[in-house]
């Protein structure tokens, strides 16, 4: 069971996160930390909460990058992360008792933590850092993409979506069915470049990324300007004119 | 294998039950949904937080600290009981006593003060969400001492606009998201409307419209802009007026909205020297004149059908000129002071930017003009068949109003958006209801004290002119206690907290026997030279009494503050009490909704936790008026008139059928806006999601500065009632008042001292000086620029107690440009001391490219003192942790003549926090912790270790 | 990567038993039988099961460890515990027949020195797996950890003081087995994969690579994580270079030297045995760097 499924229905359910409008603000990653706490499997507990070194776990997580140009100011990208529901998912693979499973029905990498040893090797061949043990229950967390809430009869309809998607208050995060090319998030991905993190490691994730669109630099030159610029003496002969037709 | 996936149950339960209230992680005021379940105790336990998606605000969407709200209720650091200091003021102990003891001790106290001099009492309330009642409460007392944060925060932003066009941004109005083409974003890291901005910037991502971001720091709004500005601190206002130059000089204003709307035309009077120089141009009948185009003759700018001239002098007396409005900002704005070459250096913006932008706004307001088919009249009568929009539109925070010339700066980019024509119409910015209220609709502020006698009025109000200042017999001294509506800062509509402990302490202008305060963390992030604050708390007479005799405060947490109060009260959290979030008091509208809502007991605080005994501060406040016999606040018996404060929500009436809530009004709850006392209109709320909104009709959407629909919707919802006309000044009379004021030409005259600074400050047409500090202190000494920033995912000092928050925000460093690093030899990590010309903090550094390259800056209140908020006083917070505010001097470095200026706005008093210039070198000693370090606060209570919250769900 | 003491302890004393077993399985020569078997048999076999005991110190649920025999069809761990405790009950049938019997059975030999063999293979492929840890992922890795596991076998075969028995001489096969061991190990630390020669950097992590440079600015929180403290584990490069010194003097250096005294002078089960101890010690050194130095993908954005 700890391999991959053969089958599949083809659905590859999972996020789609716009770097051009994420403003880091962290709302994904609190609410996230909110529903799960009390939701699949252990809670997201936090050790040593009012000390001095307080390590919790997170199943999403904001980094902040500097991305400098060759030619042109260094601007900023906020870059939300949680897991990617590989379809090639080395933490599937490497699990030695088969907690780690990668879902046939939707693609959806879970982790039963009741098999779950502790053992961390998910965690390590992982290239994105999305796997965190838990500090206190001693399981491997991991997004479970609201696996909880997206099936949810007890939800309204239109909040069966992942909780960070329906809180994140920039619209950066999209959920959808990216086995399907006529979805919605699988045709936003084709107009916006969507990306795979690290293509490299082989892990060929579900999850993409949209770029930041092209910024445009300060020392870009004025094109010539459609409007002349008037002197003093021209100024008030384009008042008077102004005024006479309004 | 095939698709045989594992049994999982994918409808697990959620909640119990969901009750819909409103945030109060901070003062965007988003509708919440607290999902409450079970716990193991038995008692409802909140399980989860989430937007609600019918609400006005948030739409559903929820922020950071929103989400967290379950570790802000179960804080460790909540109060239980009232206290009594038992200890030294500063040491944090106390002992627990009962509500009743509590009560008596503060209404001795009170009675004392308000039987011989109420001023003794100062009342500041903080980032208070209930002015509207505190104020009335402090009216009723009978003292003039009363003011919220506002002065501190940015009464800049909000006098600015009002005094320009009876707007502003934030609560006052916000950008027309769904149609503007281009937007420009001034000094905004977070802002108070923090997830509406975020859906907004969301929206014209969308579609595809240009952001540009103005800002030293390219971080969050700012980095997802389009175009980045990275202007040197303090100088918007020069950037601001030579995009204006540029569009004079381009033609590209919009003459018809001046004319209709603005005093574009009206006639000042050009008389140097004289008594009325500056003052506009009246007849008889005291209204104001413009010159008739066709014959130059003076003219009532009211008449019907009169076409003014914008340009000429005209002889509108014997022997008397004036020339209007507009010829004067023409010949002002389009001199070379404002070109783009002559303000570049200066601002740190290149002149091709600067050309290249006023290009881009004039294209997107007349190029890609917007016209709905709308027809709408207008307060003249005159019908028009279209809305016409110039889609540009902006929004500007503390980055330009926390400045020493931020009201000005303020004002210069509200005249540029008048300029350009693009207020409240289709694709502009848009003023929230009850917005446009101009000053003239505003209440003026109210001074005096007299024993067992209210004010005649609010203590908080915009002055006319210098008519309404605050100053006792001598004209000189002000009768209030944080110097506000006297010569330091004429129009402070806010008050200005952030002077009081220093005056009181200094006594000065007057000793005071009581400070109330709440919700103020005012020994700590809240303050200026928090140090210094500190010390003036702590010290005694030569008697050995506290110079300021008695503290009272309320707090819902353990907080830096709590520590220097001698009578605690301990507030309830957001989720346990009711709470008004009324239209009498900062709303929370969007531009299309006239909105109020509530908060509510979702829980019960009696099974919120063992011996909790709170209450809301509202509530204490109403029965301590009752206690007291404070008109309006007891019976013709002496008996309280109100039980509670969701008695007073539902039964006050500010005027005849107006109270705080508009909702479901009327006996029977069928009356919106006007209607008697509904006894049952808590319940409505309630029912309702917590929340009333009221959607404004399509033809009173636009133009409501000069809409009869919207006066008239306004007049029937009691926004106000009747017609109230607004006039856009873009040339403010109350400032040239001023001038003359200080010119001797007009009463009451200011002290030799302040003339100077009014005379050169109070320019009636929106202008630029440099910001005090950077001109008081050398450039060589302290050659650099330091800010601070709102994390998105923290509040003030409030986040860190937030076992979830505190994890992302738990220490903060300094960020210093790449260039800096450099000549400075500073690495990641590496300890430096960073000094103003008031002392010296030691900091780890964290190297920045995205940065103004001489503005250094961190997040803000992540620094705590030790032992503080029930954290453990080797905290992050505490070690790693800095404030900025150590750096900040509440006054300037005394100048030559030896006074020693407030470090504020010197029209509205707002403090000048981004004003700091500073130092930076590498520490010759290279281990922490951060400094300065405080002897540790006594912690109220253990923390518990590990949190494993929800686990009794999870089984 | 952090190095954790119960990993490091569990791949170098397993390594070594397994490697003992394999050689007692190979025929290497013994005591016959009696207190020497014994003393072998439980120094090879405890060796190996302190090791195994060790690693399970490094999981959140000890209790649960059986569950990671079932998944051998795809992961390395899971077959390294199966191949484990089949060589090992495989032993203690060998050793019970050595011991009493007197009776080395050659067959059963042969495949529990397979077994041992496929063990250490196993151990050294969960590491050798990882993609995210470049430098372990290269076939060098398992070749360091069987030549290391073969030759702590032989320098403890040879303390047991039999190799007069011996077709080649001991010593001379444990230094040929020694040199191709830290031989290998050198040209594992001068392949030095790292994320960068893999064409992984904070540009393809974050696919902003090709906007311009990318560097963190500030991590998701203030403080340490899981991840931080699991994978992001820095040595300075002078402290790695005397470590590295440390661990060839003692696990190459030290045992070469004793290895060519017995050449000289004739072998030594003493000898042998301080040759044992000397590598053993050594390749706690070189695995606290085999962890420590390596480099994990999540280190390109934390
Ligand atoms: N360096 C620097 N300093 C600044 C600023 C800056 O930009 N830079 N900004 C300034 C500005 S604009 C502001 S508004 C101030 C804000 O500073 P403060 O107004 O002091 O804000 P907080 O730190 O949030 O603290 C307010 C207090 O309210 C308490 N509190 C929280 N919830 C409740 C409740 O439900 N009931 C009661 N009774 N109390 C509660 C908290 O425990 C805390 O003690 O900081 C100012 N200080
Ligand atoms: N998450 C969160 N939200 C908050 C708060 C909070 O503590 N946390 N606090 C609330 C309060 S009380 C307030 S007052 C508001 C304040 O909301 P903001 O106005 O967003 O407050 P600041 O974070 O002070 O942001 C000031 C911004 O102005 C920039 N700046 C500084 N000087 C200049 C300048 O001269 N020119 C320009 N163009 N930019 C400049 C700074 O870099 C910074 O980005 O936020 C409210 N919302
Ligand atoms: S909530 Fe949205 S905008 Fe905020 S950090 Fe998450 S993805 Fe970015
Ligand atoms: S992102 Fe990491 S945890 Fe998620 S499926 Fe891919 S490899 Fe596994
Ligand atoms: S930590 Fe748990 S889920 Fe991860 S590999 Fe080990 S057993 Fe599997
Ligand atoms: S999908 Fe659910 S579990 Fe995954 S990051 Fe979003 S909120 Fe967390
Ligand atoms: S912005 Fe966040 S903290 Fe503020 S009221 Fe809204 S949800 Fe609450
Ligand atoms: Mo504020």
């Amino acid at each position: 069971m700890t391999s991959l499924p053969t089958e599949t229905t083809g659905k590859k359910l999972g996020l789609v996160i716009d770097l051009d409008t994420c403003v880091g603000c962290h709302a994904c990653v609190v609410n996230c930390k909110e529903w799960n706490t009390g939701g699949y499997g252990a809670p997201l507990s936090d050790l040593d909460a009012y000390g001095a070194e307080p390590v919790g776990s997170w199943l999403n997580r904001i980094h902040t990058f500097e991305v400098t140009p060759e030619d042109a100011p260094a601007s900023i990208v906020h870059f939300p992360k949680s897991c990617l529901h590989c379809d090639d998912a080395p933490c599937v693979t490497v699990c030695p008792t088969g907690a780690s499973y990668k879902r046939a029905e939707d693609g959806i990498v879970l982790v039963d933590e009741d098999m779950c040893i502790g053992c961390g090797l998910c965690a390590w061949s992982c290239p994105y850092g999305a796997r965190e043990m838990d500090p206190v229950e001693n399981v491997m967390k991991k997004c479970t993409l609201c696996v909880d809430r997206i099936y949810n009869d007890n939800l309204p309809q239109e909040d069966q979506i992942p909780a960070c998607v329906r809180t994140c208050p920039a619209e950066a995060r999209h959920f959808g069915d990216l086995g399907d090319p006529e979805s919605d998030i699988s045709k936003l991905v084709a107009e916006r470049g969507g990306m795979d993190l690290m293509p490299e490691m082989g892990t060929k994730p579900v999850n993409k990324y949209l770029p930041p669109r092209p910024k445009t630099h300060s020392t870009v030159e004025p094109e010539a300007p459609k409007a002349k610029a008037l002197d003093a003496k021209g100024f008030l002969g384009w008042l008077d004119k102004t005024l006479e037709a309004l | 294998m095939g698709l045989h996936d594992r049994e999982l149950n994918k409808s697990p339960h959620v909640s119990d039950e969901v009750r819909k209230t409103t945030c109060y992680m901070c003062a965007c005021r988003c509708g919440i949904n607290v999902h409450l379940r079970k716990g193991e105790d038995g008692q409802p336990k909140v399980r989860y937080i989430e937007g609600n998606r019918d609400h006005p605000v948030n739409k559903g969407v929820l922020c950071a600290k929103g989400s967290a709200g379950i570790m802000q209720h179960y804080s460790p650091a909540r109060l239980n009981k009232p206290m009594k200091r038992v200890g030294e003021r500063g040491k944090g102990e106390f002992e627990e006593i009962s509500w009743d003891e509590a009560l008596t001790t503060a209404t001795q106290w009170l009675s004392e003060i308000r039987n011989v001099d109420p001023k003794k009492l100062a009342f500041f309330t903080g980032r208070d969400q209930s002015q509207s009642m505190t104020g009335w409460w402090a009216q009723q007392f009978g003292t003039p001492n009363f003011a919220a944060h506002g002065g501190f925060c940015s009464v800049n932003m909000a006098a600015g606009g009002i005094y320009t066009f009876g707007g502003a941004f934030w609560e006052f109005g916000s950008p027309d998201w769904s149609k503007s083409e281009m937007f420009m974003i001034f000094g905004v890291a977070e802002d108070h409307d923090s997830n509406p901005i975020k859906l907004g910037l969301a929206e014209m991502k969308r579609r595809g419209k240009k952001i540009v971001g103005v800002n030293p720091v390219r971080t969050g709004y700012n980095a997802i802009a389009d175009e980045w500005v990275g202007i040197t601190p303090g100088t918007d206002g020069l950037f601001i007026l030579s995009l204006v130059h540029e569009l004079l000089k381009m033609g590209k204003v919009d003459l018809d909205y001046l004319l209709r709307y603005t005093n574009a035309p009206h006639l000042v009077i050009d008389n140097p020297g004289g008594a009325d120089h500056g003052l506009f141009a009246r007849d008889k009948d005291g209204d104001i004149l413009v010159a008739d185009r066709a014959t130059g003759k003076p003219v009532k700018s009211n008449a019907k059908g009169v076409k003014p001239a914008l340009q000429g002098v005209c002889k509108y007396a014997r022997g008397k000129v004036a020339r209007p409005v507009f010829e004067m900002l023409a010949d002002k704005y389009m001199s070379d002071e404002y070109a783009p070459e002559s303000v570049t250096e200066r601002t740190g913006v290149p002149v091709s930017q600067i050309k290249r932008l006023a290009q881009e706004i004039a294209e997107a307001a007349f190029e890609k003009e917007i016209i709905l088919d709308q027809p709408w009249v207008d307060m003249k009568g005159e019908k028009h068949d279209k809305m016409i929009g110039r889609p540009v539109s902006f929004h500007a925070m503390r980055g330009i109003s926390a400045h020493s010339n931020g009201f000005q700066t303020c004002r210069s980019l509200h005249l540029l958006q008048i300029l350009l024509g693009s207020i409240d119409c289709p694709g502009g910015f848009r003023f929230k209801p009850p917005y446009p209220r101009p000053v003239a609709a505003q209440p003026k502020p109210h001074g005096g004290s007299v024993p067992n006698t209210p004010l005649a009025g609010p203590p908080l109000g915009m002055p006319r002119g210098p008519e309404d200042l605050l100053l006792q017999e001598d004209g000189v001294t002000p009768q209030r206690i944080d110097r506000a509506y006297s010569w330091d800062a004429p129009l402070s509509a806010h008050g200005m907290m952030h002077m009081v402990i220093s005056n009181a302490h200094a006594q000065d202008p007057y000793p005071i026997d009581v400070l109330f305060m709440y919700m103020a963390n005012m020994s700590w992030n809240s303050s200026m030279n928090s140090k210094g604050v500190m010390n003036m708390l702590e010290d005694k007479d030569k008697d050995g009494n506290y110079v300021i005799p008695k503290i009272i405060y309320a707090d819902a947490y353990n907080s830096e503050m709590v520590a220097y109060a001698d009578l605690v009260f301990p507030d309830t959290t957001y989720l346990e009490r009711h709470d008004c979030i009324s239209l009498l008091d900062r709303p929370i509208c969007e531009p299309d909704v006239m909105a109020d809502s509530i908060r509510w007991p979702v829980v019960d605080p009696a099974t919120q936790g063992e011996n909790r005994d709170v209450r809301g501060f509202q509530s204490v406040l109403i029965e301590l008026g009752a206690r007291l016999g404070l008109p309006g606040m007891t019976n013709e018996d002496g008996t309280a008139k109100f039980k509670d404060y969701a008695d007073y929500m539902a039964n006050h009436e500010r005027k005849p059928g107006v109270g705080p809530l508009a909702g479901w009004r009327g006996k029977d709850g069928d009356k919106h806006g006007r209607g008697e006392p509904n006894p049952n209109q808590v319940q409505a709320y309630i029912d309702n999601g917590g929340f009333f909104e009221a959607h404004l009709p399509e033809e009173a959407r636009y133009f409501k500065h000069a809409n009869k629909h919207w006066q008239d919707w306004a007049v029937e919802m009691g926004l106000q009632d009747g017609p109230v006309e607004n006039i856009f000044q873009l040339y403010s009379e109350p400032l040239a008042k001023f001038q003359l004021c200080a010119e001797g030409h007009m009463e009451p005259i200011p002290p030799e001292t302040h003339k100077q600074r009014i005379r050169d400050n109070m320019d009636p047409l929106p202008t630029w000086y440099p910001t005090f500090e950077g001109d008081a202190v050398s450039e060589t000494l302290y050659p650099y620029n330091a800010l601070t920033q709102r994390p998105a995912a923290m509040y003030h000092s409030w986040g860190s107690q937030n076992a979830w928050l505190r994890q992302i925000h738990g220490s903060n460093p300094m960020f210093v440009p790449s260039k800096i690093c450099d000549e400075k030899g500073l690495k990641d990590g590496d300890w430096a001391l960073v000094s103003s010309h008031h002392g010296a903090i030691k900091v780890q550094v964290k190297r920045m490219e995205a940065v103004n390259v001489n503005t250094m800056w961190t997040w803000n209140a992540i620094g705590k003192r030790s032992g503080a908020w029930n954290l453990d006083p080797d905290s992050p917070e505490a070690k790693k942790g800095f404030l900025l505010n150590h750096l900040i001097h509440e006054l300037l470095p005394p100048k030559g003549d030896g006074m020693r200026w407030s470090n504020s706005d010197p029209i509205t008093g707002q403090a000048a926090w981004f004003d700091l210039k500073v130092n930076i070198e590498k520490a010759p000693n290279q281990d922490g912790p951060t400094e300065p370090q405080f002897p540790k606060q006594k912690r109220a209570k253990s923390s518990p270790t590990n949190i494993e919250y929800g686990k009794e769900w999870t089984k | 990567m952090h190095p954790a003491i119960s990993v490091i302890f569990f791949t170098v004393t397993s390594g070594a038993g397994f490697g003992f077993v394999a050689l007692i399985g190979l025929g290497v020569p013994m005591p016959e039988s009696g207190v020497g078997a014994f003393f072998a048999s439980l120094i090879a076999g405890g060796l190996a099961v302190a090791g195994l005991i060790s690693s399970t110190f490094h999981l959140g649920h000890p209790e649960r460890a059986w569950r990671a025999f079932s998944q051998w069809r795809s992961s390395w761990l899971s077959r390294e515990g199966v191949c484990a405790v089949f060589t090992l009950v495989l032993f203690a049938f060998y050793a019970l027949n050595w011991v009493f019997f007197d009776n080395r059975i050659g067959w059963l030999g042969l495949i529990m020195a397979i077994g041992a063999l496929a063990t250490v293979f196993t151990t050294a492929m969960i590491y050798t797996q990882m993609k995210t840890v470049p430098v372990w992922n290269n076939v060098l890795t398992p070749v360091c950890y069987m030549l290391f596991a073969l030759t702590c076998g032989i320098l403890l075969a040879g303390s047991f003081g039999y190799w007069e028995a011996a077709v080649v001489s001991l010593p001379f096969f444990a230094l040929v087995s020694i040199v191709a061991a830290w031989g290998a190990k050198l040209m594992w630390w001068q392949s030095g994969e790292t994320l960068s020669s893999r064409g992984s950097d904070a540009g393809t992590a974050t696919g902003l690579g090709s906007i311009g440079k990318v560097k963190l600015l500030e991590k998701p929180h203030s403080g340490e994580n899981y991840l931080t403290k699991e994978m992001v584990h820095q040595v300075g490069r002078k402290h790695a270079n005397k470590l590295r010194m440390i661990s060839l003097l003692l696990g190459a250096g030290l045992p070469i030297v004793v290895c060519l005294i017995m050449l000289i002078a004739g072998a030594n089960g003493f000898l042998f045995a301080v040759a044992a101890l000397a590598m053993i010690a050594g390749l706690f050194v070189e695995r606290w760097l085999f962890f420590a130095e390596a480099e994990h993908a999540v280190s390109l954005y934390y």
